[in-house]
């Protein structure tokens, strides 16, 4: 932020090296040679792909690593003290807890789930410093009003699984804060919140770091969070630090080809401005660091006649409960949704969790459960008054991407046999032809013909995608559902698979509908943009017109939410008030009120609200 | 995020065209499916490798008894032998002696010769324990394997049926096996076997006599049932919502295929898991019964029944009951070793290729 030479540092760690203990006594070491200063009231950004050592190194810092089976090598220094010299007990008296706080990536997990908020909150304060009981609860609801939970007094005797997932991370801040820190780690604090929960949280540590004045180590994989939160930036790649610098400096002039290739695998909103039609990433040689510019997609989609309609599409799930196993409630996951998706066009359908979105593909192809309404029709087909056998033969046509490719492959069978299932079991050639067809589409999604024969878990996250991806390919689909199908990969690799998928639809035609919660990469592979709140459309139109001049409340929150990956550009606004649940389940008597849409700009539609 | 992060092949980063995958563990090129890995696995385990040679040897000597007892002891051990003499250092010796305790009244059988003929002695009716010990290790194994394969096939079927059906079908077939599962194994056993016992079983054109194996094979097959049909019922149903069944679905497989080739195969291996424990609890139910005379029944012989022959004989003759009594501790145990090596390498809830 202001100008980043600290006095002396809180945390300097001098060549640290980690290793864990391998097969047959050897020990594989995951971090060679780290160091780096934070100085107080200074944010350092420690950010890398999977793989790349961070989290090992942030474990490493608390001596929260296995001493049997981890080696720690080097020197970390914390206010004085050298924790790599200090006993077990001493870590525990002296600086966990105390002198240096972590908070993680799962808030859903690290709260005890049969202690109220206030209890753990209170053991924080209490377990280092004894303070009477009164005075530790007036304590407790200062720092819930420290981490703006609202109506803190109240909510101190709520049990967690009462919080939201944002909320339930401002109490991990709170637990952290509850003896000062001097130094706060933060492992991926906002990966597993959504983009408008994220957001507020990143402000939340911004201000409470210059309210305590304490250093920051933060961990992540996200360049967006980096450039918003961190005043200097350590890249690392497979344990080694690969570039050092003030955030400004890696962004603007990364040094290294590395970080070079990272910066451009990361989607930055507002890049798309001026752009009419999708745009690959750019592609950069990780050796020469020599760049090669996206390409737009050359095809354009046939807005003649819509290839996939969905009208009016509902899927309730009821909730059980009581003895006799009644419907109690109703979960409202998609209401009277509508919208059409037209050859070589992708449609992307975004929201955050819980907005329906994930079932709203489910249910287009009747794999959702629950009991479903509307009407899909894909073509002259209308898919929801097929019987069983029928529609098993009309789901050639709409294929699936998966969020965890791994998951989605059976471990029992070769690659070669799941690619080949499917074209036998829709009949479409014999064995001979299915063969040849998988070795042409492993060959069009970059991976080598030979590996048919290895199972799914001798491949890479990024190379089960495209697997999954060269499955779906395999019946010839008109519709391919891509649900969260990059979320989970990392920056370089959801770059590959994006322009992938952008090669495959300039190549065959095929109309996506590309279900996100990752507006950036939205941005990038989209030619119209659907935007749900709450299992309703709140805004759906041409990607141009839904990005630059959004209508919707909702829509312009999600969008100012987003982190982007120019520290020139920080944006979030301070002391946001927190965002409401976000609840699907009704009562058994609830109506869905009935929405109409305004259309603003042709073909640009917003929910009158 | 795995500690062990960098470690793991699964999470490698792919700049570039991605590199030829890395196999897991370094091993060579060759791919290995799950089950030559598993394999693999057993092999490369000393635990797994000795307690398996174990057990091979105990079957093996078993399946010896008509060969010793033909040519080395030379004896029918299925018939009496109250009047024998054997030839002991150039001496002809009764089998059955005179008493040497308290008044000298009775006899006693003979103890261990340690030589080809009445190696282990012999029982009160003079015949040769180590033959008997031998065919009725024979009976042991061949009941309580019988009994794992029938007990396996019953419970994968309810299992399978029961979480692929759902519903109905499911609340009918969970209710029996809990039904089952509430009665206690050894009266359910007790009585079945004075129903099926008292008299000879006929239905039909099925006739056993109450001699036969066949009956202790049903009745300790079906008792365990509950046991393991149960988790597979939870794994075939886990199975069913997994996402790569929703996947094939997806994809259009037919469900009998989905059946087939993807839950059954990943059921598999919690029937594998479950055999040699089985196997274990088996051999230990079927001894039990048949001590209580309601299993083999004479003059049949197995571990139980030759437990129960020593019985009488446990303060003059103790060997009779403790050749048994160690053979089932030993198989037992080896089976149990070898089950938990299995376990660890096959259950999918242990770390995956580590």
């Amino acid at each position: 932020m202001t100008d980043p030479t600290p006095a002396a540092p809180i945390l300097t760690v001098r060549d640290l090296r980690v290793s864990f203990a391998g097969a047959r006594k050897s020990w594989n070491r995951v971090v060679h040679g780290l160091s780096l200063d934070v100085a107080a009231g200074e944010t350092v950004a420690l950010v890398g792909e999977s793989g790349s050592g961070k989290s090992v190194t942030s474990l490493a810092m608390m001596r929260l690593l296995d001493p049997a089976t981890s080696r720690i090598e080097g020197s970390i220094t914390l206010d004085g003290h050298e924790l790599l010299a200090l006993s077990e007990a001493d870590m525990v008296a002296k600086i966990r807890g105390q002198r240096a706080t972590m908070i993680f990536q799962e808030p859903m997990t690290s709260l005890h789930p049969i202690y109220t908020v206030g209890d753990q909150l209170i053991e924080a304060l209490t377990c280092h410093r004894p303070m009477a009981a009164s005075a530790a609860r007036k304590a407790a609801v200062a720092l819930m009003e420290r981490v703006r939970i609202p109506d803190a007094a109240r909510r101190l005797d709520d049990y967690p699984h009462a919080f939201s997932g944002g909320m339930r991370q401002r109490v991990m801040i709170a637990m952290a804060l509850a003896s000062r820190p001097k130094l706060l780690i933060a492992d991926e604090p906002t990966t597993a919140l959504d983009v408008t929960v994220q957001g507020e949280i990143l402000s939340l540590l911004k201000e409470l770091q210059a309210e305590y004045g304490m250093a920051m180590l933060f961990v992540t994989h996200d360049m967006g969070v980096v450039a918003e939160m961190a005043d200097r930036t350590v890249v690392m790649l497979r344990g080694d630090v690969v570039e050092e610098g003030t955030t400004e400096q890696v962004f603007r002039a990364p040094r290294q080809p590395y970080t070079r290739a990272l910066l451009a695998s990361v989607p930055a909103l507002g890049s798309m401005a001026g752009e009419p039609v999708p745009l690959r990433f750019p592609v950069i040689d990780i050796a020469t660091g020599a760049a090669t510019p996206g390409t737009p997609l050359a095809r354009q989609p046939d807005f003649s006649a819509p290839l996939l309609e969905v009208r009016d599409l509902v899927t309730r799930f009821d909730v059980r409960g009581g003895l006799l196993r009644r419907k109690v409630a109703r979960v409202h996951a998609v209401e009277n949704l509508s919208f059409a998706i037209h050859p070589a066009e992708t449609l992307a359908l975004v929201g955050e969790s819980g907005c329906g979105k994930s079932t709203t593909g489910r249910a287009i192809i009747r794999l959702a459960g629950g009991q479903s309404s509307g009407s899909v029709r894909l073509g002259a087909t209308e898919l929801f008054g097929l019987d069983a056998a029928r529609l098993r033969r009309q789901r050639r046509e709409i294929q699936m991407i998966p969020q965890d490719p791994l998951a989605s492959l059976n471990p029992r069978m070769t690659i070669g046999e799941a690619l080949v299932e499917p074209f036998l079991e829709h009949r479409m050639g014999p064995f001979a032809a299915a063969r040849a067809k998988a070795a042409r589409l492993m060959d069009q999604v970059g991976l080598a013909p030979q590996m048919l024969e290895r199972f799914p878990h001798e491949f890479s996250g990024g190379q089960r995608q495209r697997l999954c991806i060269a499955r779906a390919l395999m019946l010839d689909p008109k519709v391919i559902i891509a649900d969260e199908s990059v979320s989970a990969l990392d920056v370089s690799v959801k770059a590959q698979v994006v322009n992938l998928l952008l090669d495959i639809q300039e190549r065959t035609g095929i109309a996506f509908l590309f279900i996100s919660h990752d507006i950036a990469v939205v941005e990038r592979i989209s030619h119209r943009i659907a935007v749900m709140y709450q299992g309703e459309i709140v805004e759906i139109g041409p990607r141009a017109a839904v990005m630059e001049t959004p209508l919707h409340p909702y829509t312009r929150r999600l969008i100012d939410a987003v982190a982007i990956p120019d520290p020139a550009r920080r944006h979030l606004r301070r002391s946001q008030p927190p965002s409401d649940l976000m609840n699907p389940i009704r009562d058994l008597s609830f109506v869905p009120p009935s929405r109409r849409y305004r259309e603003a700009t042709p073909g640009h539609f917003v929910r009158e609200d | 995020m795995s500690l062990y992060e960098s470690e793991d092949p699964d999470m490698t980063t792919d700049l570039d065209t991605p590199p030829p995958a890395p196999p897991a563990g370094g091993d060579p090129a060759p791919p290995l499916g799950p089950w030559r890995r598993a394999l693999r696995g057993l092999a490369s385990s000393p635990a797994a490798v000795l307690s398996g040679l174990g057990i091979l040897l105990i079957v093996l000597a078993m399946a010896l008894a008509p060969a010793y007892a033909k040519y080395v002891a030379k004896t029918d051990p299925f018939r009496s032998g109250l009047s024998a003499k054997i030839m002991i250092d150039g001496t002809r010796v009764p089998v059955m002696q005179r008493s040497t305790e308290g008044l000298g009244l009775g006899v006693t059988p003979i103890g261990p010769t340690w030589g080809p003929q009445y190696f282990l002695g012999a029982d009160n009716q003079g015949r040769d324990v180590a033959a008997r010990f031998l065919y009725g290790g024979q009976n042991s194994l061949f009941i309580a394997g019988a009994a794992t394969l029938l007990c396996l096939a019953c419970a994968a079927l309810v299992g399978i049926v029961a979480g692929y059906a759902g519903g109905a079908i499911d609340a009918v077939l969970s209710n029996l096996i809990d039904m089952i599962w509430a009665f206690p194994v050894y009266l359910l056993a007790i009585s079945l076997s004075i129903v099926m016992l008292g008299k000879s079983f006929d239905f039909g054109p099925i006739h056993l006599s109450s001699s036969s194996l066949i009956l202790p094979i049903v009745i300790i097959g079906l008792v365990y049932v509950p046991y393991v049909a149960r988790p597979v019922r939870g794994r075939v149903i886990a199975i069913t919502n997994s996402e790569f069944v929703l996947a094939a679905r997806a994809l259009g497989i037919r469900p009998s295929r989905i059946l087939w080739r993807h839950i059954l195969p990943n059921v598999a291996t919690t029937l594998i898991v479950f055999a040699p424990m089985l196997m274990a609890l088996n051999i230990v139910t079927e001894s039990s019964l048949s001590f209580l005379s309601v299993g083999v029944q004479a003059p049949n012989a197995s571990w139980g029944t030759i437990l129960q022959d020593g019985q009488a004989l446990l303060y003059s003759r103790p060997v009779v009951s403790m050749a048994p009594g160690i053979a089932i501790m030993v198989t037992v145990m080896l089976l149990n070793l070898f089950g938990d090596v299995l376990r660890d390498i096959l259950d999918p809830k242990s770390v995956r290729g580590r």
